[in-house]
């Protein structure tokens, strides 16, 4: 499931993040602020009237926004083999 | 420079490095700018146990040494000993959140890899408390090799100790220096979480406060509500806070002015000092209150982790023209002024992103239009409320607000279909947890403003009063004739008036027009300085107060189209001057320079005209 469509509040980890979708800047902010694969998240806010707007949302300890075009590049899973990911990295 | 050993404060972006800095060095700052870049150089002076002092800077922060912005540039550049300028510090402090630990870990190995003394300031303990975490400060020194010592800027905890590491390893003999390149970026993230979980003694479910709050602030609907109230309060509070100090200025300048009478025998002199020094100057000084309330807000909204929320409300809308919220930051200083407005878009990192910013900068009501909105209102606008205890001045000012912003937004979506068109930028942004201020912190930052809005008082502010005094005063006009138009300054105002009496300016404005392009205050000072050269035998118009002389002179038609013109003037040299700095060339300054004069001839001239439709003229 993608970023955009992870309900909000459903604790969830990174399976997949299509870096080609991003500019190189790009991925390496996502990567500085720690979003990579095996990354625990969670969304908190969806901005915009219309929910068109930015996503707010948990990444490890940190809070990032981000808009919907970026946020659709991040494949997440939840369920419980999502925990083993985020111990082995 | 100052030949004292260097310190470099660096770290992430909230990881609470100004708390800290500020807490090490006081009110002993200075503030200056990188030689060919605008970035704000902050330093100050640090005595270590022994009493030997340092100099300490502090950084911007970043994320990393690869820098993806024009201020992330210099953090990297001043490590590294690249930048012009600057020596290559002897020593860094590395600011690490303590409810961050393992995104600010990865940062901190970067920086200890270059091989500098180190010592890591394990900071915001207590919040690190408050989110249930344990943390275990000599786990994590045993583990990145360097002296690591727990601090709480905010409450001073920690510094002693801080300082004395300091003179550790200040001691020792200066370092190698390296440049290694950096392992692996996967390679050290997963050392700094391997390192991040050791340290960590204990973990409990956080009470997740911040995220509460966002429930609220960030709400679609509630969140924008919100901001739109706090902006509306912060203008009707620029007003209603500030007319009892602004009125005790008022008296001392009236009070200086009667010594000046008093004292001095009537001549040249006195003419010059009570017209062009005590009458021009203290025009201005007396909006101190105001500029002050106005930077109150603006730093709590930085300082309280608010602004980063606004950034994020703002972005659907800031998308539709062709921004990111990123933008809406430095648009909101530019509310204080352009200056340090246009130097933040250093943080944007998309090239046309930021020069769309920069040419709209402007249209932010900047404090030194408050002097000028704030003298037409109160002559013009009557003081009364318009129900539910909203004053009128008070509105009238947020609407001068709201065509600022709404001017900027047009101006914006219109430069991105066609001068700065290209891709849309992104928006990808840190929100930092809530924190309450400290007030030494806010006292620090009023401080600065205060001090630098009191040199522009005192230098160019003064320096245009006296030039134009001299204008104005010679030659004398002989009996009968005004002598603010038999001057040289009336006789250049009279070529300026044809230009713009179509919209209703008269020749005081004409007269004031010029000089107001030094800074945007010297309307008020200028036009002070006319009525009072005027008035020079007539004793009875010196008693009154500068807003009933113009009650008398202009329309309100006039009046209004004035404030138009300031709504939309691309005026004042410094802001001129940094934009050329920040965009390399007078080409996009000479650009900015138009369209902006254009914009306030139709607005000024729109106004005009429909007031004096509707009756006003």
């Amino acid at each position: 499931m993608r970023l955009t469509d992870l309900p909000l509040r459903q604790p969830a980890y990174v399976d997949l993040i299509d870096w080609s979708a991003l500019s190189p800047s790009e991925g390496q902010r996502l990567r500085e602020f720690g979003l990579c694969e095996g990354a625990s998240v969670e969304a908190l806010h969806h901005g915009g009237f219309l929910g068109k707007g930015p996503i707010a949302c948990k990444v490890g300890r940190m809070t990032i926004a981000m808009r919907r075009n970026h946020a659709a590049a991040v494949t997440v899973r939840t369920g419980p083999d999502g925990a083993g990911a985020e111990n082995e990295a | 420079m100052s030949g004292l050993p260097l310190v470099a404060l660096v770290g992430n972006p909230n990881a609470g490095k100004s708390a800290l800095f500020n807490a090490l060095t006081g009110a002993r700052q200075k503030l200056g700018n990188y030689p060919g870049v605008t970035v704000e150089r902050k330093s100050g002076r640090l005595s270590l146990p022994d009493g030997r002092p340092v100099e300490l800077v502090d950084l911007p922060g970043t994320y990393s040494l690869d820098p993806n912005s024009p201020d992330e540039q210099v953090t990297r550049d001043v490590i590294l000993g690249r930048q012009e300028g600057e020596k290559r510090p002897d020593a860094l402090v590395v600011v690490v959140d303590a409810s961050n630990l393992d995104n600010h870990l990865r940062f901190a190995l970067e920086l200890i890899a270059l091989g500098l003394p180190t010592v890591v300031a394990l900071n915001m303990v207590d919040l690190a408390t408050r989110d249930g975490l344990e943390l275990d400060a000599t786990i994590l020194s045993r583990e990145l090799g360097v002296p690591v010592i727990s601090t709480v800027a905010v409450r001073k905890r920690g510094l002693d100790h801080l300082r004395q590491e300091l003179d550790g390893l200040m001691s020792g003999a200066p370092a190698p220096y390296t440049t290694k390149p950096a392992r692996d970026f996967d390679a050290v993230r997963k050392e700094a979480r391997r390192i991040a979980r050791a340290a960590i003694v204990r973990e409990t479910p956080s009470r997740r406060l911040t995220a509460a709050v966002d429930r609220v602030l960030l709400h679609p609907v509630i969140g924008f509500v919100i901001l739109l109230a706090l902006l509306f309060v912060m203008f009707q509070a620029v007003f209603s806070w500030a007319s009892a100090p602004a009125d005790m200025l008022e008296g001392w300048v009236t009070a200086l002015g009667e010594a000046v009478t008093n004292t001095l025998p009537p001549g040249i002199v006195h003419d010059f000092l009570l017209q062009g020094v005590v009458g021009g100057v203290g025009a201005v000084i007396v909006f101190l209150p105001q500029i002050l309330i106005l930077f109150f807000f603006i730093l709590m909204l930085e300082a309280t982790g608010y602004m980063a929320r606004a950034a994020f409300i703002m972005d659907a809308l800031m998308a539709r023209v062709g921004l990111s919220g990123r933008a809406f930051i430095p648009l909101l200083s530019s509310f204080a002024c352009a200056v340090p407005g246009i130097m933040a878009t250093r943080t944007i990192s998309d090239p046309k992103d930021r020069l769309t910013t920069i040419l709209i900068a402007p249209l932010m009501t900047c404090s030194a239009r408050l002097p000028v909105y704030g003298l037409i209102i109160s002559a013009f606008i009557p003081a009364r409320t318009v129900g539910w205890g909203v004053g009128l001045q008070g509105l009238v000012m947020f609407l001068l607000y709201v065509f600022g912003i709404v001017g900027a937004l047009i101006a914006a979506w219109a430069l991105r279909l066609t001068v700065t068109k290209g891709q849309s930028s992104g928006f990808l942004m840190e929100m930092p947890k809530y924190q309450w201020p400290r007030p030494q912190d806010l006292l620090i930052g009023l401080w600065q403003r205060a001090v630098i809005f009191l040199k522009r008082a005192g230098t160019i502010i003064l320096f245009t009063n006296i030039v134009l005094w001299v204008l104005m005063s010679f030659p004398k006009a002989p009996d009968g004739v005004r002598q603010s138009e038999y001057s040289i300054a009336g006789r250049i105002a009279g070529g300026i008036n044809v230009l713009v009496e179509p919209i209703g300016f008269n020749r005081d404005i004409s007269l004031a027009l010029l000089p107001s392009m030094a800074a945007r205050e010297v309307a008020v000072s200028a036009i002070a300085t006319v009525y009072a050269i005027d008035a020079e035998d007539d004793v009875e118009a010196l008693d009154k107060g500068l807003g009933e002389r113009l009650q008398g002179r202009w329309t309100l038609a006039t009046a209004l189209a004035f404030l138009a013109w300031f709504v939309f003037a691309p005026q004042c040299i410094s802001t001129i001057a940094v934009t050329r700095r920040e965009t390399a060339g007078w080409k996009w300054t000479g650009f900015m320079i138009g369209y902006l004069f254009v914009l306030a001839y139709a607005a000024a001239g729109v106004t005009y005209w429909t007031a004096v439709a509707a009756g006003l003229g």
